[in-house]
């Protein structure tokens, strides 16, 4: 029951976003045709219990998790949810991670989902285990199942605890041969079921405790590899020659201007270009010597100044309303008084710590890839794709690696690096540069919230509209499973693939008329574009977020409400108004309209409080912000952020806390400096300062987190949920300090002093 | 025309042959030397994650010529401590739980060290400052500050 309860409320949550709705029985009866063979390995079948877990002679316990941990703890997290299924102990559990040959493609690091579907996807996998191996053990005492109790692996009689048998002596390291229900989906919607019930969390031992990450240990003392620690016999050092104009292509190499470099060489094929040498600081030397002539380009871009200006006046490519309720212009009639305001939020660099580093040895029976990319099973099919082999030749090695916050450019080194170890029949590592991964990455991009409001005499909402009109979100797509999708692809000619998407996040507030919906315009540039658009880590979030609820402040400013009460107003879902209530009381909200009026006119530093709130797909979240402004320099700092968060079941509370205050400092760095820079030509955010990124003296000093338990809903995820509310909660805490409403992130100085000196 | 040089890292003598002794430290650390602690993050000195100890004093390697690196004695992450012998402040490190992906440990953990070796009671100021000039994207920031103070309690 619990399983199945499980099981539906998973598909529900996610059901109505991505589409996937695959708990009908049509669909279940149509994945049951669907081939299970991984296309990555043939021989693992994804309805076999095998491609989910295995022990062995000694009792560990294989986890075969086909996505990966981007250090926010789900390698320990996904093992608990493992080890209290199966009743091992947790130190037994051994995750395999993202490795295309030994895991299923189960998506990636993507729309958090970590906990929420991969784990509760290898919990039912443990479950079924658990459950054949207290059946044989029934048969071997001669007794009934429900008579018999497992703990730390270890089957006995309930009656008589001294009748006991070890897993490892009914397992003897053979395979289970026991099949599952697979949904006949691969990457993110893949799923199981089992018939294997799951336990009550009453009776939780693991999941609910705060283990530490079983990483973290060997990052601190420095022996965690890296990608770009992996060195391979013969392997050479690359370095990709970008050109000083977007658009520009090689047309004539000078070999001769690199030939006092030792071993250094360059390969060029169609539009692709690197420099390699056996020596990692000579493909650097070859890189700043090498002579190339470009072609001439004129990209002509809207500089990153006048991208809103082109934003409003472009043609709109695609126009979709995903929530329409009751008569939005009837609406606005009616109204009193009709509000509006526009938002605008720029485009991010996934700025990665690391720029993207991979190892690629392509070799006459296959390819071999050591790369941190978020995606790895993409991985293996884009290399597949572009250098046209077979997917199961290609084997990806998943590691630990650099934050990669959405599709970053570990995707793109690691094509990069295939493509050269191919021409070069030698190992390649490619070090992207800073400039590059700045320049170069797939990038989340600039949009404009347009927000309207029709209000009635009573001060009543009658009337409701929100559209977000940007590029679209998949110029690229979201993974680098495609060549198109690559920038190495691109520059061989392959065909361009662009999807035109986004999205809007849900929001539960209930008015009598409403339309929620989005615009697409087309890209600056179609093919190999610096500015081509992805996922950057919770892509819809802040940039509608940060319109919607902001717009959500100006009408409780409008009808003269406190914004907390005036959310509660139009919020239904009790979990929804617990988050809001909670947030506030435990941030000492006191109860008034913004903006404040008891500010020293004459003082120069100010402060105020807001708030935001969202749902995303089953967490529930408020956050409260504490701002100081300094109305001379135009500095805006947080000084507290209080957040709410309702995750459903809890598996590791201090990992949980650790994801939530590691976010919303990272969300306030998108908030108060974060904008990538460019300029007709080319993008011109080439370093930490001229794309400026949060430094300790601008970080939150104080984060306090209230985790709402709800043990007996389903995980839900967390990783990315909460920093799309700092973007508004830090604006309407602005507003409440000066009075004046910030329309644009970043919050700079420059734009700060500017909207309060008009 | 390479010339040999040697470097004294975390307490072994290692000669080398090196062409261009424009050559970053960090090149020699880590492709002369196998040394993979410290990371290549921007090559230009601003955000830390080459960063090694040189006579105790916090260096970005990616920035510095190896002909300039004398005989300074180099210290690399794994030579603060180990799982034996940890430094303080690695333990705190542990126990606070600090980072995420870990890309700039070593940037926050050196200039960390060198803080407590300082100044053994720093203040959260003095701990906000000693990482002013630091980055990393995980937004540990807060986490790491707990740590040096954790540290610094158990001295």
């Amino acid at each position: 029951m619990r399983e199945l309860e499980l099981s539906r409320r998973a598909f529900l949550s996610t059901s109505g976003v991505f589409m996937i709705g695959h708990a009908t029985p049509d669909a279940w009866a149509q994945a049951a045709k669907t081939s299970p063979k991984s296309p990555n390995n043939p021989d693992l079948l994804a309805d076999s219990l095998d491609a989910y877990l295995a022990i062995d002679k000694t009792g560990k316990v294989d986890v075969f998790y086909g996505a990966i941990d981007g250090g926010q703890g789900l390698e320990t997290s996904i093992a608990q949810m493992v080890a209290e299924e199966l009743d091992v102990p947790l130190s037994s559990i051994r995750m395999i991670m993202g490795d295309t040959r030994r895991t299923l493609n189960m998506g990636g690091a993507s729309g958090a989902q970590g906990v929420s579907r991969r784990g509760t996807s290898l919990m039912k996998a443990a479950a079924l285990a658990r459950q054949m191996l207290v059946e044989e053990a029934a048969r071997k005492f001669g007794a009934k199942p429900t008579d018999l109790d497992v703990k730390d692996g270890v089957i006995y009689l309930r009656a008589n605890p001294a009748r006991r048998i070890a897993y490892t002596k009914i397992v003897r390291g053979r395979p289970f041969q026991a099949k599952v229900r697979w949904n006949g989906q691969w990457g993110n919607p893949h799923d199981i079921a089992t018939d294997a019930p799951l336990k009550s969390y009453k009776d939780y031992r693991v999941i609910g405790q705060s283990p530490r990450r079983a990483d973290l240990t060997s990052k601190v003392f420095g022996e965690q590899k890296f990608p770009g620690d992996v060195r391979l016999p013969g392997m050479l050092h690359a370095r990709m020659v970008r050109p000083p104009v977007a658009g520009a292509v090689p047309t004539s190499v000078d070999e001769t201007s690199i030939r006092h470099i030792p071993g250094a060489k360059t390969v060029h094929i169609k539009n692709f270009l690197a420099v390699v040498a056996p020596k990692e600081w000579d493909a650097v030397r070859a890189l700043r010597a090498v002579k190339v002539e470009w072609s001439q380009s004129n990209p002509a871009f809207p500089t990153h100044r006048e991208i809103h200006a082109h934003i409003r006046k472009a043609m709109v490519t695609q126009r979709t309303i995903e929530k329409e309720n009751g008569k939005v212009e009837e609406g606005l009639v009616k109204a009193a008084r009709v509000i509006s305001g526009e938002y605008e939020y720029p485009t991010h660099s996934h700025a990665s710590m690391g720029p993207g580093c991979a190892v690629v040895d392509v070799r006459a029976n296959g390819a071999t890839i050591y790369t941190s990319t978020q995606k790895p099973h993409y991985a293996a099919d884009g290399v597949a794709d572009l250098l046209n082999i077979p997917r199961e030749s290609v084997h990806v090695v998943w590691m630990f690696g650099t934050g990669s916050y959405g599709r970053n450019d570990q995707g793109d080194a690691t094509a990069d690096a295939a493509v050269l170890s191919k021409a070069l029949g030698a190992p390649v590592r490619v070090q992207w540069m800073r400039e590059e991964s700045l320049g170069w990455d797939p990038k989340g991009t600039a949009s404009v919230n347009f927000c309207k409001a029709g209000i009635d005499e009573k001060g009543e909402v009658i009337a409701y509209e929100l559209i977000s009109r940007g590029f679209s979100r998949e110029n690229v797509a979201t993974n680098e499973g495609r060549a198109s999708g690559t920038l190495a692809g691109q520059l061989l000619g392959a065909k361009l693939e662009p999807k035109n998407t986004f999205n809007i996040p849900f929001a539960s507030y209930t008015f009598a008329n409403n339309r929620v919906g989005w615009e697409t315009i087309s890209p600056l540039m179609d093919r190999a574009s610096p500015l081509r658009s992805t996922h950057l880590r919770d892509p819809y979030g802040p940039p509608i977020l940060f319109g919607s609820e902001c717009f959500m402040d100006e009408i409780a400013v409008a009808v003269d409400m406190d914004p907390v009460d005036f959310r509660l107003r139009y919020l239904t879902h009790p979990r929804d108004k617990d988050a809001v209530r909670i947030a506030a009381e435990k941030a000492g909200w006191r109860k008034r309209a913004s903006p404040r009026k008891d500010i020293d006119s004459a003082s120069d530093v100010v402060e105020g409080r807001g708030i935001a709130y969202r749902r995303h797909f089953d967490t529930f979240i408020a956050l409260v912000a504490e701002v100081r402004v300094n109305r001379r320099s135009g500095v805006v700092e947080p000084t507290r952020l209080v957040c709410a968060h309702d995750v459903g079941l809890i598996i590791n509370p201090e990992t949980l806390r650790h994801v939530i205050e590691r976010q919303l400092i990272y969300g306030t760095s998108r908030t108060t400096v974060e904008e990538l820079a460019w300029d007709r030509n080319m993008v011109t955010s080439i370093d930490w300062n001229s794309y400026p990124v949060l430094h300790m003296r601008h970080a939150p000093p104080r984060i306090d987190i209230h985790l709402i338990e709800r043990p007996e809903a389903a995980p839900s995820g967390a990783a990315e949920m909460a920093l799309g509310l700092v973007p508004a909660a830090m604006g309407n805490a602005v507003f409440d300090a000066t009075g004046v409403r910030l329309r644009k992130i970043p919050f700079t100085p420059d734009y700060v002093k500017t909207m309060l000196n008009t | 025309m390479s010339q040999k040089m040697t470097f004294n890292v975390n307490g072994h003598r290692h000669t080398i042959l090196i062409d261009d002794p424009d050559m970053p430290l960090l090149y020699a650390l880590r492709d002369d030397l196998g040394l993979d602690n410290p990371r290549f993050g921007c090559g230009l000195g601003q955000c830390g994650a080459c960063t090694v100890h040189i006579d105790g004093v916090p260096t970005r390697s990616c920035s510095l010529p190896v002909s300039a690196v004398g005989k300074g004695r180099i210290t690399t992450l794994h030579g603060l401590g180990d799982r034996k012998k940890p430094h303080p402040l690695q333990t705190a490190w542990i126990e606070e739980q600090v980072n995420q992906c870990g890309y700039c440990i070593n940037g926050w953990l050196m200039e960390g060290a060198a803080l407590l070796a300082r100044n053994p009671k720093p203040t959260e100021e003095e701990a906000r400052a000693a990482f002013g000039d630091l980055i990393c994207r995980c937004g540990t920031h807060n986490a790491a500050v707990r740590a040096v103070l954790r540290a610094s309690k158990q001295a």
